[in-house]
């Protein structure tokens, strides 16, 4: 299992980019909140904790060299939300962009839905290659003409100029949630999103911002009674009737849209009865979901808790199909997990493009990746020091005790502030991102 | 053209122009509702050759600006030479159909549809249609979803071939990857069967609107059944049953809630649609289940259509169904769960006594009435009694009074003040139904205590009240009933309450006349001018501008100005500004 056959994988993984600082000194706002690529894998976004949304293109590829794909480059950056203090409840918002949620491409422009704990905006992205030339009044430089010098009447025309691209608010949905938003959704009809926040999931329309329906409400009506929130809420890739919401008490409910207006009573629960022997104090709080994510195929689902990663057939409820191991190693360790806090890491996950790879991050700026059906899985560490243009990235692995092999890592000597809580995999290639810190690394497979 | 003399009309027009990209989007938004102006200094060849092309190229700007274009240029035939020509307005509107913004993009269709009319035959082919044909097959969904609102108007003028291609565009695009594309084709599908071929509806339609009928997703399916609609008025009677009742039935049995919502949001129209022999056999069962949906969204929009599904049965069988099937669930739905539903149905169960008639009303509906009228929620109670004119009508409200009056009284009590202002409005309705010793006898005090709520909305809608209570029962007898007690309050300790005697007396003085006006309600006015609060001060000022027209020109003279000219005087800015008004309206000075 854990730390098995790591190099046996059949694609090997080479270091592609490296975006963001060098610098050891992190600023907070560089922190890197989420990452996302369009359905297209062209472009590639990330958020941050400065609120600044930044989206990179990738270069068309030159026939001269095959054995590279193209370079991801900055398109376009622009501050999406701002720190904003709600008066009322004395409370500071944060700019933080929590998600990133492309929407499927309706024309030539693209457009992205990014949240922060309270407000979501649509984005536009649009190129701009001509502008319009001549003025009656003024010349092109701004100086005014003397107006007896105009005889007769000229029409501006539009000229081809440097391509420009430009990033403009187009909606503002605001004021429903009162909790913090952890999730948002596109959903596959093209016109509705759901967000969610610890309590609610809201369904909103894409082109309507002054109202929204509440679909999940679980906040019981004495608030100390309390026992679960909600941690993640997504749609079905396919069928626009189902979505998914997880909770911090480590269960799935998949709730059917029509059924009801209100999908208070869910469909179906996915929960995997507890094993007695390894219950401690720790049970619920690393049984908690961090993400879920359907498959592409929309047959199965992943969710992952703080200690593993499971994959669900979403016609079985009672057990998942699939469970891995992310870094067992560390469950001697909860006790000084807890107390630094590290314990409550969310760490998200994602597919490979036909559902036969899962990835997900670690500690240490590890990664791992888990090969279905294969039962394989690899370790990786994106690092500064493998950052070599189209260098090998060497499998790593961990000694969960006993004697320390050559190449291992000890556990003890793992860094806990270096974690990789978000990761994105092309739609369709063999190309990863994988956010340290404040730095983006991209990785691709080795083409033959 | 050139000249000095020219450049005085030139000027104006040349900074409009120059507005068509200034930074300001106000400024540029005013250009392009000028744009009429732009076209006609230019003339028609200029704006063929220079404007267009620009305006063509400006797809970048903000949407108001976008939406403004597109609706110009659905007028702008005469400006680029008249319907010869009206084909160069195809590109820039062709443009506008592609943008993300869907106002923007009906617009442009609407432009699009409204020009279509002034295209020759051989236009529309050369022209227009290829532009059809190239929205149909655009690479993005924007492009796609506009073309299925123009088949329609080009379908009916054009040969035989052309019109093979179109119907074949029409669906693919019913069977688009995107359930965008299938959303528009699916709303557009009536409008397109209406301007076919019976043939064509028969073979080409009903399989489109089947497909689109059991599409997997929800927010396609429902759209057929506005389809079903027009499909079924376009088809003979006999062909109904084959072609139209699989879907429909389907349809009002869906899986999902909102296609059911559709079916009984739609109920009306489809009834209409299919006709008597139908509606008796298979909408009335479906109307039932409806009316019994798992859904309170489904039953409050069914509950909504029970009146006009009854009025619309045919006459023969109408009473027997209403009694056997529909009053049975409308029973049930007196005491839903969900207050949405009770109150959909009470806004509509009152319409039924007029088709029931006294007898029917009095042992099946009457019953359903009181208990509504007790009901929990203030919005039944409120929807029962706005409505009780039908029930007026038949067996007149007497029946209802013994409920009636604590219903109303609670309701004008309730804590909510938004619901005692909604019964405050229907005070003069019911005063007028009651009649006028009834009034006296049991709302009267409401409406009095209502001038001393402690919300403004309310006491202002009180005066209102009065005003109109005084329209409906005459001036003898306010004098006798509520001018005392609104002077009365002329002396209350509470300034604001003082007030609301000067707003009453706003209200009342024209509809009770110079007399009583003159001799009631004017001392007391003037009195209240030695008011200690300015507030009490300036709205008498106020109230004197208000009712001077009402008296007598001795009363002006000889009590209201001196009055006036002391207020001109007073040390309170507000009441100086509003005695000085009232003495130029009235002509005082």
């Amino acid at each position: 299992m854990a730390g098995a056959g790591g190099g046996s994988n059949d694609v090997q993984w080479c270091f592609s980019q490296v975006k963001g600082a060098i610098d050891d000194d992190v600023a907070e706002a560089d922190i890197i909140s989420t990452v996302e690529f369009n359905h297209s894998g062209e472009l590639l976004a990330t958020g941050d904790k400065g609120g600044r949304v930044v989206i990179f293109q990738q270069e068309q590829e030159t026939k001269g060299q095959p054995h590279s794909r193209g370079e991801y480059n900055v398109y376009s950056t622009f501050q999406s939300h701002e720190p904003e203090f709600d008066y009322l409840k004395s409370l500071e918002i944060e700019e933080k962009i929590n998600k990133i949620r492309w929407l499927p491409q309706k024309n030539a422009a693209q457009f992205l839905l990014s949240t922060n704990d309270k407000t979501i905006k649509l984005w536009k992205i649009s190129e701009r290659d001509k502008r319009p030339e001549g003025y009656n009044l003024k010349e092109e430089d701004g100086r005014y003409r003397d107006p007896s010098t105009v005889t007769t009447l000229r029409v501006p025309v539009f000229r081809p100029m440097d391509l420009m691209v430009e990033a403009s608010p187009r909606r503002v949905f605001a004021n429903a949630h009162t909790y913090h938003i952890n999730s948002i959704s596109v959903n596959s009809d093209y016109e509705t999103y759901l967000s969610a926040d610890d309590l609610r999931i809201n369904l909103w329309h894409l082109e309507i911002t002054d109202r929204s329906f509440n679909i999940v409400d679980i906040k019981p009506a004495n608030m100390e009674e309390l026992t679960e929130v909600i941690t993640a809420a997504e749609f079905h890739p396919n069928q626009c009737n189902t979505l998914v919401y997880s909770s911090s008490k480590g269960t799935i409910r998949l709730c059917d849209m029509r059924a009801a207006a209100l999908c208070d009573k869910h469909s179906k629960l996915f929960e995997e009865p507890e094993d007695p022997s390894n219950r401690s104090f720790f049970s619920e709080i690393i049984s908690s979901i961090s993400d879920v994510k359907f498959s592409h195929n929309g047959r199965y689902m992943m969710t992952r808790d703080y200690l593993s990663v499971k994959i669900w057939d979403l016609n079985m409820e009672n057990r998942p199909v699939e469970t891995y191991q992310v870094h067992e190693y560390l469950r001697s360790k909860l006790c000084s997990l807890y107390e630094n806090d590290c314990i409550f890491d969310k760490f998200e996950c994602c597919w490979n493009g036909n559902d036969s790879v899962v990835m997900t991050g670690s500690y240490n700026n590890f990664f791992r990746m888990f090969e279905r059906g294969h039962r394989r899985d690899l370790t990786l560490e994106a690092s500064r020091e493998s950052s070599k243009p189209r260098a090998v990235l060497k499998p790593r692995k961990v000694c969960a005790g006993g004697k320390r092999k050559k190449d291992e890592i000890s556990v003890d000597s793992l860094d806990f502030n270096k974690k990789i809580l978000h990761t994105a995999w092309h739609p369709q290639d063999n190309i990863i991102a994988v956010a340290t810190t404040n730095n983006l690394y991209i990785f691709q497979d080795k083409m033959n | 053209m050139a000249g000095a003399d020219g450049d005085d009309s030139l000027y104006p027009i040349a900074v409009l122009i120059d507005e068509l990209r200034n930074e300001d989007v106000q400024l540029r938004l005013n250009s392009i509702k000028k744009l009429s102006t732009i076209a006609l200094a230019l003339g028609v060849e200029r704006t063929r050759t220079e404007l267009l092309p620009f305006l063509t190229d400006t797809i970048y700007d903000e949407d108001e600006v976008l939406l403004a274009l597109a609706e110009q240029l659905g007028n702008f035939t005469m400006l680029v030479g008249g319907p010869e020509y009206v084909h160069c307005l195809l590109p820039p509107l062709e443009s506008l159909a592609t943008v993300e913004e869907t106002v923007v993009r009906d617009k442009a269709v609407e432009s699009l549809r409204k020009i279509s009319h002034e295209h020759s035959p051989v236009d529309l082919e050369v022209h227009f249609e290829p532009l059809v044909k190239r929205l149909a097959s655009g690479d993005w969904f924007t492009s796609r979803t506009s073309a299925c609102g123009l088949f329609s108007v080009c379908y009916p003028r054009v040969s035989s071939t052309v019109k093979a291609e179109i119907r074949q565009h029409f669906r693919t695009l019913c069977s688009d990857d995107t359930p965008m594309v299938r959303r528009a084709a699916a709303s557009k599908l009536g409008e397109f069967a209406k301007v076919l071929e019976l043939e064509y509806v028969k073979s080409d339609i009903i399989s489109l609107f089947t497909a689109l009928a059991s599409d997997e997703q929800d927010s396609v399916r429902l759209l057929a059944v506005e389809a079903c609609v027009s499909i079924a008025t376009l088809l003979p009677q006999e062909d109904l049953e084959a072609l139209v009742m699989p879907t429909l039935r389907q349809a009002a049995e869906d899986k999902s809630w909102r296609v059911r919502y559709m079916v009984a949001d739609k109920f009306s129209e489809l009834q209409k649609a299919v006709g008597p022999e139908i509606t008796k056999n298979d909408l009335v069962p479906a109307f039932q289940n409806l009316l019994k949906d798992c859904e309170a969204e489904v039953r409050a929009a069914a509950a909504n259509k029970v009146k006009e599904f009854c009025e619309n049965l045919p006459e023969d069988s109408r009473e027997t169904i209403i009694m056997s099937h529909i009053l049975p669930c409308v029973k049930e739905l007196v005491s839903d769960t969900n207050q949405h539903v009770k109150s959909a149905l009470a806004s509509v169960i009152m319409g039924l006594s007029t088709i029931l008639g006294k007898d029917n009303t009095i042992e099946h509906l009457l019953p359903l009435f009181l208990a509504q009228l007790k009901d929990e929620c203030p919005e039944v109670r409120l929807n029962i009694i706005s409505n009780l004119d039908c029930v007026n009508e038949v067996i007149g409200i007497r029946q209802l009074s013994q409920s009636l009056l604590p219903a109303i009284v609670e309701l004008a009590e309730d804590a909510k003040w938004r619901v005692r202002l909604a019964i405050i409005e229907y005070m003069p309705l019911l005063a007028g139904q009651l009649g006028v010793e009834f009034f006296d006898e049991k709302l009267n005090s409401l409406c009095m205590a209502w001038l001393v709520d402690h919300v403004y909305a309310i006491r202002e809608a009180a005066t209102c009240n009065l005003m109109k209570l005084v329209e409906k029962f005459g001036a003898e007898w306010a004098q006798n009933t509520i001018v005392p007690k609104v002077l009365g309050m002329a002396n209350d300790p509470n300034y604001l309450h003082r007030m609301t005697t000067l707003f009453c007396i706003n209200a009342l003085s024209e509809a009770c006349g110079q007399d009583i006006t003159t001799k009631q309600m004017l001392p007391v006015v003037l009195k209240m001018s030695n008011d200690q609060v300015a507030n009490v001060r300036f709205n008498v000022a106020k109230s004197l501008q208000k009712i001077g027209p009402v008296l007598d020109s001795n009363a002006l003279q000889t009590e209201v100005k001196p009055v006036l000219e002391k207020l001109a005087t007073d040390q309170d800015m507000d009441v100086k500004y509003f005695a000085q008004e009232a003495i130029s309206v009235l002509a005082l000075a």
